[in-house]
């Protein structure tokens, strides 16, 4: 790219925006909540509620603000093609972030079933003295919570039921924003918000789903966060996920209101791909939990 | 490209040319990469201050056998402290601080592409760290486990241990919002004609450093989660009770650890690769080979991680593995440090101290990697694993290797920041003092090792006294000698020797780049216009150019 540059050099001036107290000021609410949940979760005589509560408040005011800046910057046409390219690049690499981050906790998985319970068992060299000397009668299969029954007995989600629909619901979302997607480069602004509103329905239904699952699972499966290994895994896997698709469900809300507003162009919509770039990656992620935390 | 371009000419210049605001808001709400360039090396400064304070703590008490200062439980606190202080607080804000001011002069942009999350980056860290210092002050202290804050070990902190885990999250959301920003400038506002592989070393190797952080920082991010609802909300990742392993631990912790090694050390390659060729007024040899000795570096960093647990028990087939593939980085290692020799080879050198700096970096790095050699040996890192010989060998790689290299830098384009010039007698005062006591330092801590002294313990057997006290000595003279450098630095910045900026715009006489064309100081917004880069760098007729876009 750069060599064509060469030939017909790029001579358009910069984006450069004024300065702005929003990242000061979402710094502080950031410090604010974690030290009110720091000190909730060690019982400490400071405020927490009410550092929480100024923490998440501000938070939340300062992202709304911040982003309806950037939007309307956008709409104000300031934006030149470099700064779409700075948001495709930065968007990218974020979302590269948080597939690392959920490579932490698949790679605790895959080390806990494959490694430590083996070894637990007496599997391999390691493994014979430790199971001999700590836990003699130790059955090394998966599921397991670990040889002391850290939470007593328990029994897994069958992938064949919620999980199954949650899935559909996924797959079926990642087509419908596409269908929103492609209305929008037409410029049938009508049927791109009735995509988008169907896209954030089966979002919506899958939270309802996996809430439901998790009630059925802490009720009457005895499937806790605190079942072993599996329930860490389980639910923080699932968790993080069900977090990220809510996440993705407020984004998609938002870049409907803004659809709504009239905001986006057929060829200039970066907010609007960013945001399908995103559920696309959370829809990969789930295909993932699906396989390797229901079924296998 | 150009007729996409037109009309995007007509819009963005409302929104320019802001002069910054008065007072501290300019500092709260800047968004220009040179304002937060120094706000960034200021506050590393801070960090190497204060985590200096703690070494001098732990080197007090361990002038004599016995206990003398500080209690064991205050020593590991601040044998922890200090780490989690200086990597996270000093090394890596001086680094990235250095790719704020440098990254957009030397490709040829105005600023970095995401402004206003580099602000956010910034101020992520003085809250975070005055947090993480702050609990000193709780009762039970600040976290003693130890900076790798292995479990189970680390899951007996009291107060402490959920801001610990915060803090390391917002440093985990600096890192990778500051890494995320200079990758996207240096892949998309390159000046028209900067090719990827005519960008300088610097920028090379800030493109690898910054991949690296956006793929391990989010693993720690998982893996501190993992910690804290282990302690908190009854999981068993770490028990082994519930099927869990205290190894995992380790494994997803150097798994991010092993890659910020190379974090530490690769953008101090880059500085390096600039400032000798300056000095040697010889074109940098191998500007190729060097890229792809980075580059595959960067790739063997990532399957490197158990060398750090050669003595947890893993495998057979594991230790020789990560043996193997830890001893190959010797080899990529081994061109750059070929390189910078063959590029002094046969120059028309000078001794200036950047150029002191650098020498010392090549001779003094290689001594810290020789170290690491010997402990990539799995039956040989069994004797030596949690000596001294390994607070040698990494304190040879980070102080005479990474802050030898912030110093160079500074020393190097400090010039150019303020147009003008530090004091050259203090410079090589600092330099010989500060060369001399960081070996009377560290040198003897390999002999400590090798003898069999263990690390992170406030007393010791009496056969050791001897060394332990010259090495206390020199932490006290590094520390000492320092001052020269905050003295010149601030002279420099405030105008002590004379308040002219007199400084040429190439400040040094052999050297080339994008940033040596432009004014010292370069103004608030380097490049206003993009300049065209030429074949050797540098910009082609820059009148023409700005005359063309009008």
């Amino acid at each position: 790219m750069a060599s064509d540059a060469h030939a017909t050099p790029n001579l358009s001036r910069y984006f450069v925006p004024a300065p702005s107290v929003w990242p000061f000021g979402l710094t502080v609410a950031l410090i604010l909540t974690v030290y009110g949940v720091s000190g909730y979760l060690e019982d400490r005589a400071i405020p927490t509620t009410a550092l929480i509560t100024a923490g998440v408040a501000l938070a939340l005011f300062i992202i709304f603000s911040w982003f309806r800046g950037v939007a309307l910057e956008s709409e104000r046409g300031l934006y030149n093609d470099m700064v779409s390219r700075t948001y495709r690049w930065g968007m990218s690499w974020f979302i590269f972030s948080e597939v690392m981050f959920f490579a932490a906790f698949f790679g605790a998985l895959f080390y806990a079933r494959t490694l430590a319970i083996g070894w637990l068992g007496g599997e391999g060299e390691k493994g014979i003295i430790t199971n001999s000397v700590l836990w003699p009668h130790f059955d090394p299969s998966w599921p397991s919570n670990g040889p002391g029954h850290v939470g007593g007995t328990f029994e897994t989600v069958s992938p064949w039921k919620l999980p199954l629909v949650n899935t559909c619901l996924l797959l079926t979302s990642s087509v419908t924003i596409t269908m929103a997607h492609h209305a929008l480069k037409a410029a049938h602004r009508r049927a791109c918000v009735l995509w988008m509103l169907a896209t954030i329905a089966l979002g919506s239904t899958f939270l309802y789903c996996q809430a439901t699952e998790y009630m059925e699972a802490y009720k009457e499966l005895n499937l806790t966060l605190g079942s072993g290994v599996y329930g860490s895994t389980f639910f923080m896997l699932t968790g993080f996920h069900g977090l990220h698709v809510t996440l993705g469900t407020i984004m998609m809300i938002s870049i409907t209101g803004r659809l709504l507003f009239g905001h986006f162009k057929p060829e200039s919509h970066f907010g609007f791909e960013g945001v399908a770039w995103y559920w696309h990656f959370v829809d990969v992620v789930w295909v993932g939990l699906f396989i390797f935390v229901y079924i296998l | 490209m150009a007729h996409e371009h037109a009309h995007d000419d007509a819009h963005g210049h409302d929104d320019h040319a802001h002069g910054p605001d008065k007072g501290i808001m300019r500092w709260i709400k800047t968004t220009n990469h040179k304002d937060l360039g120094t706000l960034y090396l200021f506050f590393s400064f801070t960090m190497f201050f204060i985590g200096g304070l703690m070494s001098l703590v732990i080197r007090a008490e361990l002038f004599q056998p016995g206990l003398q200062f500080v209690d064991p439980e205050l020593f590991n606190q601040f044998t922890t402290m200090h780490a989690l202080v200086m990597i996270f607080g000093g090394v890596m804000p001086g680094f990235v601080g250095l790719a704020n001011w440098m990254v957009p002069m030397m490709i040829g942009c105005s600023d970095l592409a995401l402004p206003r999350v580099n602000n956010w980056g910034f101020w992520l860290l003085p809250f975070a760290f005055t947090m993480l210092l702050s609990t000193f002050f709780l009762p039970g202290g600040a976290p003693a486990g130890g900076w790798t804050i292995y479990p189970p070990l680390v899951l007996q902190t009291g107060n402490s241990f959920p801001i610990l885990i915060f803090a390391i999250h917002l440093m985990g959301i600096s890192s990778i919002t500051g890494a995320i920003n200079i990758v996207v400038t240096i892949l998309n506002m390159r000046a028209p004609g900067m090719t990827l592989l005519k960008m300088p070393l610097f920028v090379w190797t800030w493109l690898i450093t910054a991949y690296l952080l956006i793929a391990v920082m989010p693993v720690l991010a998982g893996a501190v989660t993992m910690l804290l609802t282990d302690k908190y909300f009854g999981t068993s990742f770490f028990n082994a009770a519930g099927g869990g392993d205290p190894v995992m631990f380790e494994h997803i912790f150097w798994f991010f650890g092993h890659p910020e090694v190379y974090i530490m050390i690769l953008p101090a390659f880059g500085i390096i690769s600039s400032i000798i060729p300056t000095f040697a007024r010889k074109p940098l040899f191998g500007y190729a080979s060097m890229v792809y000795a980075v580059a595959s570096i960067a790739f063997l960093s990532f399957i490197v991680w158990a060398h750090h647990m050669f003595t947890v028990g893993i495998p057979l087939a594991g230790e020789l593995f990560f043996m193997f593939s830890t001893m190959l980085i010797a080899v990529p290692t081994g061109v750059k440090v070929f390189n910078w020799i063959a590029t002094m080879w046969g120059g028309s050198m000078t001794y200036e101290t950047p150029m002191l700096f650098a020498i010392a970096f090549v001779f003094l790095f290689s001594i810290g990697g020789f170290s690491g050699l010997s402990l990539a040996l799995a039956p040989v890192d069994f004797q030596y694993h949690n000596t001294y010989f390994v607070v040698a060998h990494f304190h040879y790689v980070l102080v005479p290797g990474a802050v030898f290299s912030i110093i160079a830098a500074i020393y190097y384009w400090i010039p150019k920041w303020t147009g003008r010039m530090y004091n050259e007698t203090a410079g090589k005062w600092h330099f010989w003092l500060s060369s001399i006591f960081i070996n009377v330092t560290f040198f003897p801590q390999h002999f400590l090792g090798l003898a069999g002294m263990p690390r992170r313990i406030p007393d010791y057997a009496v056969q050791f006294t001897d060394f332990n006290m010259v090495s206390t000595v020199g932490a006290f003279g590094f520390f000492v000698s320092q001052f020269i450098f905050i003295f010149n630095v601030l002279a420099c910045c405030y105008g002590w020797f004379g308040r002219t900026r007199n400084v040429s715009n190439q400040v040094w006489e052999g050297a080339t780049g994008l940033e040596w064309s432009v004014p010292s100081p370069a103004p608030y917004h380097t490049f206003e216009d993009q300049p065209l880069v030429g074949d050797d760098g540098m910009p082609v007729h820059g009148d023409a150019v700005a005359a063309a876009a009008h």
